[in-house]
């Protein structure tokens, strides 16, 4: 087993230095990068002057050596006036003029050009905001999806079973902005129980009146998903002899299924639900951008739209560490709950 | 400027058989035809045995025939703007034209119901042809990678990986922007996309018609003026016969979809021939010393076809969404495009005055990938039975 985390743990950190790497390559294109020299000197600067500010901030220098200045394998430079003077990157980063060892192994993410901060000091907060949005969604997905999965697998091609699937088929039709949009009009424009936005909540708090609906939309679009998965998986364990053994000796339907056939039937959505979280990811996004949540998906958006080399850097290795994590948790849980599986 | 107003009922009237009637005498005798007849059409006739089935057809073949028919729906362009329109309300007539905005306008003074019709004619153009790509990408590589196992999977399969670790939002973010459109990235990635159906196609007429070389000379150059055709309309900009007009942004947007749900593909079409591959009849080519690749595409890919095909309807669901999302973001569409996602996004932001321009796309794309998603659950039933 350990041997198996091992090795799983050495692909994920392959996965994270390619991923990094092609992001890299990627907010490095040339017009990227122009970009941001447009947005960090002037607009209106000539092709000279964005040559120039690339040349003595290190954006010129080799891509190798960059990615490594990055990653904390090599000294990161400071950067140089007009004149040739060492003067330091970002001051409002506090950046020094000596070069140093400071790249994400160090633990420096480097500096934010969109909001003149470190890295880190604006990712981790927002990490946190999206870290509650996240846990009351799986307050809410996780046992909503686990009931109408498991009414509607306990008796194969009832009528529960049949509404409910059709529900659950509707809820995966329905991707987030369109769940936001349906769930504004109706719970704020006209009946007006709940905020249309969460905004209040990055600057007053969560309340029940302004974090109802960023939930609600995000999680119904992963319910129906983890609900077909446990449906079927329910839907097999009722068939399997043990559960029929349990009914001949006369035990009653509830407490087979609540004893006998549940504990089995909850492994595979276990799975499922662990491999929601790269969704979600993208669930949020359109959530907090909705909903004006400042969270990590906001973060990344403005990252994004405002080329900010460092922090977008940041974001991806998040989220890729997300996904990967997440990946390896299912597959360790699976093991783990599921006795019938040994791996190698 | 006072405007006059339909009546509810009249604009329900209006909607249904003023403007919708070809599309449901279409749909008429599509069903009907297929519901008289469905002993006899296979898998397809198979389906109107089940509620779910007839109400995902009947979806589907709504927005297809909405699609087709979108010139003679829509009463006006879905660009016009109409100044004195301006949010108006649903049932709000025109002045000068005398004909309703059935929908109300949007904030451009844009009939809404006409661009939720025009929208359909983007997506359902766009999202089929991705998945197909993407299909025929993830057949490729998932052939050998499940067949031959060993280095062969275990590379292709990291490279999948890879691909599936990124969050489809920042993949878009990092793949859908003038900027990469500017470095010419979009048009590399769509020849290597475009080498895919046409390798497969060799493949398969190659492998089988091997004794036939005339044959297998005709069935090649026809392949090689489809080929010559795609590449010169999608990656060189330039038709030969002058009829489809693809711009760079449509298809940076193409590229990142296929892109961001080959390697989905690749994972089940992988998992399948790894099941596929022990079986007696598939022992029996290697005897007879088939070539792999023959067996790969002629004994293995058609005992595949159940699986694939439910999983290509869910996938035109998922590109849907995905097209959405992207139009949502603002990413690729231009501004005043009147795809479903860049509607929602503009109607969204003035959900607290005005409903009606973000409601009727947010209930087109839901009912589009709806009646997928009911399609592909029952060929899924359907296929269960045998």
């Amino acid at each position: 087993m350990l041997s198996f985390i091992a090795r799983r743990l050495g692909v994920m950190l392959l996965t994270m230095i390619c991923l990094t790497f092609v992001v890299f390559y990627l907010v490095n294109l040339e017009p990227n990068l122009k970009k941001l020299a447009l947005t960090q000197t002037n607009s209106r600067a000539t092709q000279e002057q964005i040559d120039s500010w690339l040349q003595r901030y290190g954006y010129r220098d080799p891509f190798l050596l960059r990615y490594a200045e990055w990653m904390g394998l090599w000294p990161k430079q400071p950067a140089v006036d007009a004149q040739g003077k060492a003067i330091p990157r970002f001051s409002y980063c506090g950046d020094t003029v000596t070069p140093r060892l400071s790249g994400v192994l160090q633990g420096d993410f480097g500096c934010s050009t969109k909001f003149r901060t470190t890295v880190g000091k604006k990712l981790f907060p927002a990490l946190e905001a999206t870290g509650i949005l996240m846990f009351w969604v799986m307050m809410v997905m996780i046992p909503g999806a686990l009931i109408i999965g498991v009414l509607a697998g306990m008796r194969e091609g009832s009528k529960t079973d049949r509404t409910l699937s059709v529900v659950a088929i509707g809820s995966t039709a329905t991707p987030e902005y369109v769940s936001g949009v349906i769930f504004t009009v109706i719970f704020a424009t006209w009946l007006g129980w709940f905020n249309g936005s969460a905004a209040s909540a990055t600057s007053r708090g969560i309340t029940f009146v302004n974090f109802t609906l960023p939930v609600m939309t995000l999680a119904i679009y992963g319910m129906g998903y983890i609900a077909r998965m446990t449906r079927a998986s329910m839907v097999e364990v009722m068939t399997a002899q043990y559960i029929r053994t349990a009914r001949l000796k006369g035990l009653r339907f509830r407490a087979v299924v609540l004893k006998h056939a549940l504990r089995n039937a909850l492994i595979a959505p276990f799975t499922v639900i662990m491999l929601q979280f790269p969704w979600l990811l993208t669930g949020v996004v359109v959530v907090e951008i909705m909903f004006r949540y400042q969270g990590f998906g906001y973060t990344l958006v403005e990252a994004a739209g405002n080329n900010d080399i460092d922090l977008l850097l940041g974001c991806s290795l998040v989220s890729v560490f997300i996904v990967l994590i997440t990946q390896l948790i299912s597959d360790v849980g699976y093991a783990f709950l599921n006795p019938r599986i040994r791996v190698q | 400027m006072q405007l006059d107003f339909l009546s509810p009922t009249q604009v329900v009237i209006h909607i249904l058989f003023y403007r919708l009637w070809p599309v449901w005498v279409a749909m008429a005798v599509l069903m009907g035809l297929s519901f008289r007849y469905r002993k006899r059409l296979g898998l397809y006739g198979q389906l109107y045995d089940s509620g779910v089935g007839i109400s995902g057809i009947a979806l589907l073949s709504f927005w297809f025939f909405a699609a087709v028919f979108s010139s003679y729906v829509s009463p006006f362009d879905p660009l016009d703007q109409i100044a004195v329109m301006r949010n108006a309300l649903p049932g709000a007539i025109e002045p000068q034209s005398g004909l309703p905005f059935l929908l109300g306008g949007d904030k451009l003074a844009r009939d809404v119901f006409s661009r939720v019709i025009d929208g359909s004619r983007i997506v359902l153009l766009i999202a089929p042809l991705a998945t197909l790509v993407a299909l025929t990408v993830g057949i490729t590589l998932g052939l050998p990678a499940g067949y031959f196992g060993k280095k062969t999977d275990s590379t292709l399969s990291f490279l999948a990986n890879l691909v599936l670790a990124f969050p489809v939002i920042l993949l878009f973010y990092l793949l859908v922007s003038p900027e990469i459109v500017e470095t010419g990235l979009p048009r590399q990635t769509a020849g290597v996309f475009f080498a895919f159906p046409v390798i497969l196609a060799c493949m398969a007429f190659g492998t089988r018609y091997a004794g036939r070389p005339l044959l297998l000379a005709i069935q090649l150059l026809v392949v090689l003026a489809v080929t010559y055709w795609l590449y010169s309309t999608f990656v060189f900009f330039d038709d030969p016969f002058g009829q489809i007009q693809v711009t760079a942004s449509t298809l940076n947007i193409f590229v990142a979809v296929v892109f961001a749900s080959s390697p989905g593909v690749f994972r089940i079409v992988r998992g399948l021939v790894m099941d596929i591959k022990t079986r007696d009849y598939v022992a029996a080519a290697q005897t007879r010393g088939e070539n792999p690749w023959y067996i790969m595409v002629w004994e293995v890919l058609p005992n595949a076809r159940g699986p694939l095909i439910v999983d290509a309807c869910l996938r035109i669901g998922y590109t849907t969404i995905l097209l959405g999302t992207l139009g949502f973001f603002g990413l690729g569409m231009p501004p005043e495009s009147p795809d479903w996602g860049t509607t929602i996004k503009d109607g969204s932001q003035l959900l607290r005055a005005y409903v009606h321009p973000a409601l009727p796309p947010a209930i087109a794309l839901m009912s589009f990938v709806l009646g997928l998603n009911l399609l592909a659950d029952a060929l899924r039933e359907e296929s269960m039975k045998d």
